[in-house]
């Protein structure tokens, strides 16, 4: 029974630095990173970068990125996905990243102003749309809905963008709405609505047709939604500045545009 | 972890004099190496913090409503798993049942289950759509996620096990002479438990409820992903620092130090108590 204490002892060190992990993870090859394609050793562009990008562009960037790594088979592009507030933040503590995609001009600013990114350039926008489990079991119809207190919504923090942006919504629809829970980005109140914990979300467009089938879209009015736009630049640290540079251009290309504005972005 | 030993042992232990000659330079080093590991990031904390603005920057944040939610849910958690962590340990080390080793390692699975997992279990099970929690909506009309019901859920699910492990050590080693001597002088099961056994382990049940409430109390993964985020109702104090880090780091060093000091006063008080409980004993 004297070993008892070992275990104990382990079984702290594990729990305390499973919990911390998540508030402590800068480095942009995390977990929540993802690769994609093959390495190979063919002539021009050559090496690996990690692009930081905001959430809601998880399935658009993972396409071009896998559509710039058949143009240059001698890259290899990594993603971290997060809220643009997050990756802004771990820019300015130095996670080494190669290209920075916001999905606001205001955390882009702030990372412009650090000096940690120079001429950031816009390459879409995007507009919010409410969404709810394919049940809809607030009955929510319409953006007035969402200010019963009866209907459960989640929505993302402030300071990350689809939270700024769904304020503006609000704003200008002169309605109040109190969420029950402020998500850390975009994809968190996407799956918080699909597993069907709250009754709605406010997401972009893209995340609805992301989600096709599993979730319902409830279009916001023109005259009172807000959109956000969407900016690209490589960053002051890259190791790679050819192949980050040669990155944000193909965001920039026609084909990429493409892709995007399949995916329900609209163009600047 | 003298928690768990016996107060014989300890006793056996402090009178023997373990190892108080100097220790060999290929120990020393990567001992002093893993101390000023452990110990430089604290120092890194106090070193940035804001001193002058500290008042009015913990004042301004919602700093006090983080400390208030933080300081009565892992509390309750902790209370939560007193009430039925201590019956749970007594029978994991006093009876036995067929399956019984199986049963062991579930309960103390969330001790090295990743705390994420824990909340999308919960989640999986409690949630509105969960396999209980559709029936608690449809029988009770209780939903638990996003709520501070749910931050008490996910931190007694993650810390429970603490208190669990080491109550559960400590009824194994101590003297069951001492209980069977109560018992055949007429003492009924439940009067031994009380009057013996759970004093003969007091130290050991109050450093398990220290661990469980500090585990509670640190409690992240398992909360935002069970509870969700929301001020004065389920955001808790780390997760206050997590967001406050992207928005005011200034206050997420406080918030930080703050967490810190509790940590530490909570320790220094209850160390110095068991201490003394287990030279009594």
């Amino acid at each position: 029974m004297r070993r008892r204490p070992v275990p104990v002892l382990v079984a702290v060190v594990i729990g305390f630095g499973a919990g911390l992990s998540l508030a402590g993870c800068s480095d942009a090859s995390d977990l929540g990173a993802t690769t994609s394609g093959t390495p190979s050793g063919a002539p021009g562009l050559d090496g690996q970068i990690t692009v930081l990008a905001a959430a809601s562009l998880t399935e658009s960037f993972t396409t071009i990125g896998e559509q710039f790594e058949e143009a240059n088979p001698g890259v290899t592009v990594t993603f971290s996905f997060a809220a643009s507030s997050t990756l802004a933040a771990q820019i300015a503590d130095g996670a080494p990243a190669d290209v920075f995609a916001s999905a606001s001009a205001a955390t882009m600013d702030d990372v412009v102003a650090a000096g940690a990114a120079a001429s950031p350039v816009v390459f879409a926008t995007n507009s919010m749309e409410i969404v709810v489990p394919p049940a809809n079991p607030g009955r929510v119809a319409d953006l007035d809905d969402l200010s019963d207190p009866a209907v459960t919504t989640a929505l993302c923090q402030p300071q990350v963008p689809c939270g700024a942006t769904a304020a503006k919504v609000f704003t200008s629809a002169a309605i109040t709405v109190t969420p029950v829970t402020l998500e850390p980005d975009v994809k968190s109140v996407l799956s918080k609505v699909q597993l069907g914990e709250v009754d709605a979300g406010v997401v972009y467009v893209t995340d609805v047709v992301a989600a096709g089938e599993k979730v319902t879209g409830i279009e916001i009015p023109d005259d009172v939604n807000a959109s956000t736009s969407y900016q690209v630049a490589s960053l002051a640290r890259s190791e790679h500045a050819d192949v980050a540079a040669a990155f944000v251009d193909f965001v920039l290309s026609s084909d990429a545009a493409d892709v995007l504005s399949t995916l329900g972005f609209q163009k600047p | 972890m003298p928690s768990t030993l016996s107060p014989q042992e300890r006793a056996r232990r402090a009178t023997t004099g373990g190892g108080s000659r100097s220790a060999p330079l290929p120990l020393l080093l990567p001992a002093l190496v893993g101390i000023l590991f452990l110990v430089v990031p604290l120092a890194g904390l106090a070193i940035r913090a804001p001193w002058g603005d500290a008042w009015t920057i913990l004042h301004g944040s919602a700093a006090g409503e983080a400390l208030r939610l933080s300081l009565w849910t892992s509390t309750t958690a902790t209370a939560i798993s007193l009430a039925v962590g201590v019956p749970m340990a007594w029978v994991l080390a006093r009876t036995e049942f067929p399956g019984l080793r199986v049963v062991r390692a579930l309960v103390t699975l969330p001790l090295v289950l990743p705390p994420v997992v824990g909340g999308v279990a919960l989640l999986l099970a409690f949630g509105r759509t969960g396999f209980v929690g559709q029936l608690l909506d449809q029988w009770f009309g209780i939903t638990l996620p996003f709520t501070s019901a749910a931050v008490v859920i996910a931190q007694t699910f993650v810390a429970m096990p603490f208190l669990v492990v080491t109550v559960e050590g400590a009824l194994r080693s101590a003297d069951r002479g001492l209980d069977e001597a109560a018992a055949a002088l007429g003492a009924s099961r439940m009067t031994v438990f009380r009057r013996v056994t759970m004093p003969l382990i007091g130290p050991s049940l109050v450093a398990g409820a220290v661990l469980c409430w500090a585990r509670a109390l640190g409690e992240f993964g398992a909360t935002i992903t069970f509870a969700g985020s929301f001020p004065g109702r389920t955001q808790t104090l780390p997760i206050a620092v997590y967001y406050a880090l992207e928005t005011e780091p200034d206050a997420a060093i406080l918030l930080s130090l703050v967490l810190l000091l509790v940590s530490v006063a909570v320790l220094v008080a209850l160390r110095d108590r068991w201490l003394r409980g287990g030279v009594a004993a």
